[in-house]
């Protein structure tokens, strides 16, 4: 059984060894000690509610609100402020671009997640079978991509994708066959799942090996006397019990699918499929940013956060009470 | 079925994961060579055909604009060097508070705390520019650093460090012997959570060297840019100049040494357990 003990141990860290006996206090703290959690937690407390509590709320206000022009909207106080109620939502709702944008990151995790985290998969259950090797090789490499930030990965793979400097494209060449090019509509998504695949496949790799390593060998060492195969071991031992850890990559790599902006960002100069509402978080910036329209783009983005949030949090009720209420069940 | 016949090399098994790994090298071998080449080489010479040109392209890369390119990478190192040692200060303190203290409205703060987990970044990023903007702190490095110290899920981790790795009888002891409350975190939890915020701290610092969005909206003075962000640039550029095409390789090489670096280091901290505890058998 795998306890936190065990993740403390996995950590490197020093596993408690040394207990010292010494007699219970009595139930009465003094004063400073029951304000001493509270001093700890300040610091996270106050930067929570200035850069996340208060950005979130003063967005929803934003979203709600509106720019109201009067006459040629020119001289100074001919611009105000007003409420606009559910108009930047629906208009939000309604507008083409945003639906586009939608469906192509729906497409788009549909790519990217269950390849990156199969794959993931795949390489931890091979990691931590006896019978591969080049193990230590393959761990670095594959996790190597994670070391790169997702603006230099974008930006290597681009370069790759242009048939100038495309070796694939050299080897259809020779070959004599016509490759369309993936930048093309019908490709470009792929060309940028791709990219999301390569930088998060290692590190979901690591989170699921960090757990499979954790399994005790007793558990499969029976099944391997009565003969199991590698393939069933991995299959009805191994992944049933990481499955939290594949649910909570699940979790975290949806969240990420969502906000995809880097790679299309850097992409664009290499590219002109790539519109600058390609994904919904790329139409906030244009909105907020090229347009200046704060309020619709405020709307469009608290519309994706709840969207995040009623998707990620569906999975996370399955885990919470067994990945967050640890060291209270002790 | 003997113990011997199941140690037998499987050579799918290596197969597969050999190939994984040259598919996660391609880029990064590429960019050594590509790095090799002129501007004119670049798109008409093969893919994997080094050439002698990459003391010429660090030359160019360094004089750009005087230096700018040392400038973005100092940069970088500043904005996820001290935002991740921050973070991990704070993150300890708030972990080791949860799981070390009983309190009234413990539950909810860390309920709070974590849901900030599954906040986007996108719902922050126009709020946090306009607040910022207010108090005149846009377009600084503070613009990017504070809104990266507060990191929910460090705080989660450094919590299940301090659960696992502090008993509560040594921090019973401490204050027998009279410690303080602050005297007992920083002398005695904090060198058992070591290992865990150091994890804690590369996780905050790869996800500003990382995040592309933030300094992207909040800054204007490229002096002020980050390496991601100066790239960034620098291939737009390259759309009406392809001599920039070969800065930006350049560039990217030699940003990505130091990570790799870094990772290479310190692999033994790199082992994640996102559900931790969450195995019970």
């Amino acid at each position: 059984m795998t306890t936190t003990n065990d993740l403390a141990g996995a950590l490197g860290g020093t596993a408690p060894s040394r207990t010292t006996q010494v007699p219970r206090r009595s139930r009465t703290v003094p004063a400073r000690r029951a304000a001493a959690p509270w001093a700890f937690l300040a610091p996270a407390i106050v930067l929570f509610v200035a850069f996340l509590a208060a950005p979130i709320l003063y967005s929803l206000y934003l979203s709600f609100r509106t720019e109201k022009v009067s006459g040629l909207g020119l001289g100074p106080g001919s611009r105000t402020e007003v409420w606009n109620g559910l108009t930047n939502y629906t208009s939000a709702l309604a507008d083409p671009e945003f639906l586009a944008s939608v469906g192509r990151v729906g497409m788009y995790g549909l790519v990217v997640v269950p390849v990156m985290l199969g794959s993931a998969l795949l390489f931890a259950l091979l990691l931590d079978a006896r019978r591969s090797r080049a193990r230590r090789f393959s761990r670095i490499a594959i996790f190597l991509p994670y070391a790169v930030p997702a603006v230099i990965s974008s930006l290597l793979w681009g370069f790759l994708y242009l048939p100038g400097v495309s070796p694939f494209y050299w080897v259809f060449d020779q070959l004599g066959w016509d490759v369309p090019s993936l930048f093309s509509n019908r490709l470009v998504l792929f060309a940028v799942a791709n990219i999301a695949v390569w930088g998060g496949v290692g590190f979901n790799m690591v989170v699921i090996y960090t757990a499979l390593k954790a399994i005790p060998s007793e558990l499969y060492e029976a099944a391997e006397l009565d003969g199991a195969s590698q393939v069933g071991i991995a299959l009805r031992v191994k992944i049933p019990i990481v499955l939290p850890s594949i649910i909570m990559t699940f979790v975290f790599s949806m969240i990420a699918t969502l906000q995809v902006f880097a790679e299309p960002t850097t992409l664009r100069p290499l590219s002109n499929t790539i519109s600058t509402t390609w994904t919904p978080l790329m139409k906030v910036y244009r909105d907020a940013f090229t347009r200046g329209d704060l309020y619709s783009a405020s709307a469009t983005s608290v519309i994706i956060a709840v969207a995040t949030f009623v998707l990620s949090l569906g999975f996370l009720r399955l885990v919470q009470s067994r990945a967050f209420g640890q060291e209270n069940n002790r | 079925m003997s113990v011997r016949a199941s140690t037998r090399p499987s050579i799918i098994a290596t197969a597969i994961l050999v190939l994984g790994a040259l598919y996660c090298l391609l880029p990064v071998a590429w960019v050594v060579v590509a790095s090799t080449k002129s501007a004119g080489e670049l798109f008409s010479t093969l893919t994997f055909l080094p050439s002698t040109h990459l003391l010429d392209n660090i030359a160019e890369l360094v004089a750009y604009r005087d230096g700018l390119f040392w400038r973005w990478m100092a940069n970088t190192a500043l904005y996820a060097g001290v935002g991740g040692a921050l973070s991990a200060i704070v993150s300890a303190m708030a972990g080791y508070a949860l799981a070390k203290y009983q309190f009234a409205g413990k539950a909810a703060v860390f309920n709070v705390l974590l849901a900030g987990v599954l906040v986007p970044g996108v719902v922050l990023a126009i709020p946090q520019y306009l607040m910022l903007a207010q108090v005149e702190l846009t377009n600084t490095y503070w613009a990017v650093l504070l809104p990266s110290i507060i990191s929910p899920y460090g705080i989660y981790l450094a919590r299940i460090y301090a659960a696992a790795a502090v008993p509560d009888e040594v921090v019973e002891a401490a204050r027998t012997d009279g410690a303080g409350e602050l005297r007992t975190f920083a002398q005695v939890a904090v060198p058992m959570m070591l290992p865990g915020l150091v994890t804690v701290f590369l996780f905050q610092f790869v996800a500003i060297w990382n995040n592309f969005m933030l300094p992207y909206i909040m800054l204007g003075d490229d002096r002020l840019f980050p390496i991601t962000v100066g790239l960034s640039g620098l291939l737009n550029q390259g759309a009406s100049q392809p001599a920039m095409y070969t800065l930006v390789i350049t560039g990217a090489l030699l940003s990505v040494i130091p990570l790799v670096a870094l990772f290479l280091l310190l692999q033994r901290f790199w082992q994640v357990d996102l559900a931790a505890g969450a195995v019970k058998a």
